[in-house]
């Protein structure tokens, strides 16, 4: 809530989300120091790799070119066909990235939807909470991987499969948080709208709701990478060729002979989990307003 | 129309076995500002909270513009302030201004332009673009004063309003609310825990004794209107303050040696 | 505790326990109404009875799995507590790295098995435990440094008053901060670390839970999947409880625990 507290110098009169230099600027200088660390991490892994390779040390395992590929090799590997006489490996990579992307996005906003539903429901009532919150949380037990042959059998395999499998592991972040967030607003804001007069309906939605955003979104931030998990282990049991899975499964059998393909394809797909969060992280700046020092 | 009358009102707390109130009688006319003064634990938010209906008596009736104060609430008779200011971070100024209005169903053009008077009146405009975060905490204070009284409520419940502010922009304030209060015409009830506050906003002041809750005596402040900082400085406004504090003090130590709230110079 | 406080508390769980019954007999009923087919969801009691006999090889390969599963989440949440530790120290450093570590949370899990198959035994127990211990570590990680970096500055303004060092303070002041994010984390690890030793076989071709899951399955016997499904979800609780015990001894003091619901 607004802090009374020190006087608070006024800031400029511009809302806060103008592009001004000096944001621009710090967004840069950052950007600039993650470029750094990344290509400070390459160099670390080719010196263990070098060292390793010298010493034929076998701890935590041994390093040759199957097991630990040169960073180089990866992205050549990119830039070549995946098959002899096909299209490059990274023009393959970028489609099944979108052909996962699409399950994802589905998964993501089904399971977004559920679990912001779910908590609606559970601040309402402490007895559905009691009742419900155990198997809620006792779900996310139950090993995904497993289930997801059952499901493909279920939903008949295709890619609505995939995008449930993707909802659920979406929608325990967003319900826990959620409902942790409706619960965030300080008795004296009840009281305020109790003065209005205001039924259980109106504080949801002129209370309740607003609080819950950064919390919401910190849990969106989880889901956006999980759904992307969900939705390649989604694939795998589906025998779907088109996306990342069946990517992962194609150049896990010939590992052996070309290693680097496969690291190729786990890079593509951190890219494609950090491109989901990089997306929610602008929405979130978009939709939530709050203190500076209150922003998760 | 006597605004806020009260007849035999006992608040219990089962928890602890506290009675906060007891056997509690007043009547507050029109125009009136009055404060409640005491000590730690004579019921004072506690008696605003019934008066607003956000708590029900144990017994005794409270009533409020001739409703009972459930009524009173539901009929949006009242505004209030909390200590705490209570502004939503994620609304601007303008927009937690408008936060009641909203909730009674205004149209948006009407909304506006209210909005745009309630600034004006706490001397705010230009700022409604803001957010609360950006804004001093007297300034906060205002905004949380003028949404109170956005929809123009003849009743103005104010709990400490001034208490997390410094000294001199609690004075400003003082004034400026005797300033809103006359122009808007309203009744106050007013909780404080500062003698000179009560004495220099008030046309009464009710003082209250701890455990039970009980009014043990009332000082009418007949200091001349409109009041200005030299009131402070009047040799009456002395006398009441004295007036005051030895019924304070008559109530205010008790066998466990509680301690009134010390005023500053 | 009272008794009172002792049987509120068996009351809270009173809603629970009637929707279990409740699920249970709603489950049953269906199939029997909806005429689902055994082979995609068996009844209820088929799952036990298939548990039940089939309660050797389950839990030989529960233990297994556990065991790989409790190695994994040492590990991981290890290794996470100890570079939250330096990345608390050197605060810059962390802020860097962040993004990164973010990203590398994004790669799918599953991806990782082929290659620890290659750089570990496959036949061992190590794929599991790597797996395992990766999942664990990015949780552990995060809400440690989150923790360590929560200490109210005036608490440390008070220490360095008393001419405290860093370490001092440290160990004073930083560690029992952040001993309630660190639980916190640690049960969300004992869940990952048990997904991530079953997600490991799906690649492999050793004889835990995975692996059982992964035949039966194949076999059609949805039967001893569930029940092989069951005894992973038991292991998951079981490891979460006794987290969850430690944590009450060691954060007696702490008063927000006590407003913590069911989970």
């Amino acid at each position: 809530m607004a802090q009374a507290g020190h006087a608070a110098a006024l800031r400029s009169r511009t809302p806060t989300r103008a592009l001004q230099p000096a944001r621009v600027a710090a967004a840069a200088v950052r950007a600039a120091t993650v470029l750094a660390v990344l290509l400070a991490l390459c160099g670390l892994w080719e010196l263990f790799r070098w060292i390793w390779v010298r010493e034929a040390w076998t701890w935590p395992f041994p390093v040759n070119d199957t097991t630990l590929p040169h960073i180089q090799t990866i992205f050549k590997a990119l830039g070549e066909p995946a098959t002899s006489q096909g299209p490059l490996l990274i023009t393959v990579l970028l489609h099944a990235a979108w052909f996962t992307a699409k399950e994802a996005l589905v998964g993501f906003g089904l399971g977004a939807t559920v679990g912001f539903a779910l908590a609606v429901v559970l601040v309402h009532s402490r007895i559905a909470q009691r009742a419900l919150l155990p198997y809620i949380v006792a779900s996310q037990t139950i090993p995904i991987l497993a289930v997801a042959p059952m499901v493909v059998v279920w939903l008949k395999s295709g890619w609505q499969s995939v995008a449930v499998i993707a909802a659920y592991l979406t929608f325990f972040p967003v319900t826990i948080n959620t409902l942790r967030g409706l619960q965030s607003a300080e008795p004296r804001a009840h009281e305020l709208l109790r003065s209005y007069a205001a039924n259980r309906w109106k504080v949801l939605w002129h209370l309740r709701v607003p609080a819950s955003m950064p919390y919401l979104f910190s849990a969106l931030k989880v889901s956006a990478t999980a759904s992307v998990v969900g939705a390649i282990i989604g694939e795998l049991p589906s025998s779907i060729q088109g996306g990342l899975g069946g990517a992962i499964l194609n150049f896990n059998q010939y590992y052996s002979i070309t290693p680097a393909n496969l690291w190729a394809t786990n890079l593509i797909a951190a890219g494609l989990g950090i491109s989901f969060f990089v997306a929610v992280v602008l929405v979130e700046k978009l939709v939530v307003r709050r203190a500076p020092e209150q922003r998760a | 129309m006597i605004v806020v009358s009260i007849a035999g009102l006992t608040k219990t707390f089962p928890k602890g076995n506290v009675t906060a109130l007891q056997e509690i009688d007043l009547q507050i006319e029109p125009g009136e500002f009055v404060s409640l003064i005491g000590p730690s634990g004579c019921g004072k938010s506690t008696m605003l909270r019934l008066i607003g209906d956000l708590t029900p008596p144990s017994s005794g009736t409270v009533e409020v513009n001739g409703k009972s104060a459930h009524q009173a609430r539901l009929d949006h008779d009242y505004g209030m302030v909390f200590q705490d200011s209570v502004l939503f971070d994620w609304r601007t100024v303008a927009k937690n201004i408008a936060l009641p209005l909203e909730m009674l169903g205004w149209a948006r053009a009407k909304r506006k332009q209210r909005v745009d008077e309630m600034l004006n009146l706490v001397e705010l405009l230009g700022f409604g673009d803001h957010h609360p975060w950006q804004l001093s905490g007297g300034m906060q204070m205002r905004v949380a004063i003028a949404r109170a009284l956005s929809f123009e409520p003849a009743l103005l419940l104010m709990d400490e309003p001034f208490g997390a502010l410094d000294e001199m922009t609690r004075e400003r304030l003082n004034i400026e609310l005797l300033e809103i209060w006359r122009r808007m015409s309203s009744t106050i009830v007013f909780v404080t825990h500062s003698i000179s506050e009560a004495v220099f906003l008030s046309t009464r002041v009710v003082v209250m004794s701890p455990r039970p809750g009980r009014i043990a005596g009332t000082v009418d402040i007949d200091l001349p209107q409109p009041r200005s900082a030299d009131t402070r400085e009047d040799p009456r406004f002395f006398e009441k303050v004295t007036e005051v504090r030895e019924l304070l003090r008559g109530v205010g130590a008790d066998e466990h040696g509680s301690v009134l709230a010390e005023e500053t110079a | 505790m009272t008794l009172t406080a002792l049987r509120t508390r068996l009351v809270e769980w009173v809603p629970a326990i009637l929707v279990f019954f409740a699920g249970i007999a709603i489950w049953q009923l269906s199939i029997d109404i909806f005429n689902i087919q055994k082979f995609l969801l068996p009844k209820p009691w088929a799952i036990v009875s298939a548990f039940w006999t089939q309660r050797s090889t389950l839990w030989s390969a529960g233990w297994l799995t556990l065991k790989e599963a409790a190695g994994g989440f040492a590990l991981g949440s290890a290794a996470g507590i100890l570079i939250a530790a330096v990345l608390a120290r050197f605060r810059r450093l962390g802020e860097a790295l962040m993004p990164i570590a973010i990203a590398a949370n994004a790669v799918p899990i599953i991806a990782f098995s082929p290659i620890f198959n290659a750089w570990f035994d496959p036949l061992s127990s190590k794929p599991r435990m790597a797996t395992a211990a990766v999942l664990c570590f990015f949780p552990v990680m995060v809400n440690t440094l989150r923790g360590l970096t929560s200490v109210r500055p005036s608490q440390v303004e008070l220490m360095r008053s008393y001419a405290a060092g860093e370490l001092q303070i440290f160990r004073r002041v930083r560690i029992p901060t952040a001993l309630p994010f660190v639980f916190s984390a640690l049960k969300v690890a004992t869940v990952l670390a048990m997904i991530g030793a079953i997600v490991a076989d799906y690649f492999g071709t050793f004889g835990s839970l995975g692996i059982t899951i992964k035949n039966s399955v194949s076999l059609f016997d949805f039967e001893t999947a569930w029940a092989a499904i069951l005894m992973a979800s038991i292991l998951g609780v079981l490891m979460y409880v006794a987290v969850s015990l430690v944590e009450r001894i060691v954060l007696q003091w702490d008063p927000t625990r006590q407003e913590r619901g069911t989970a």
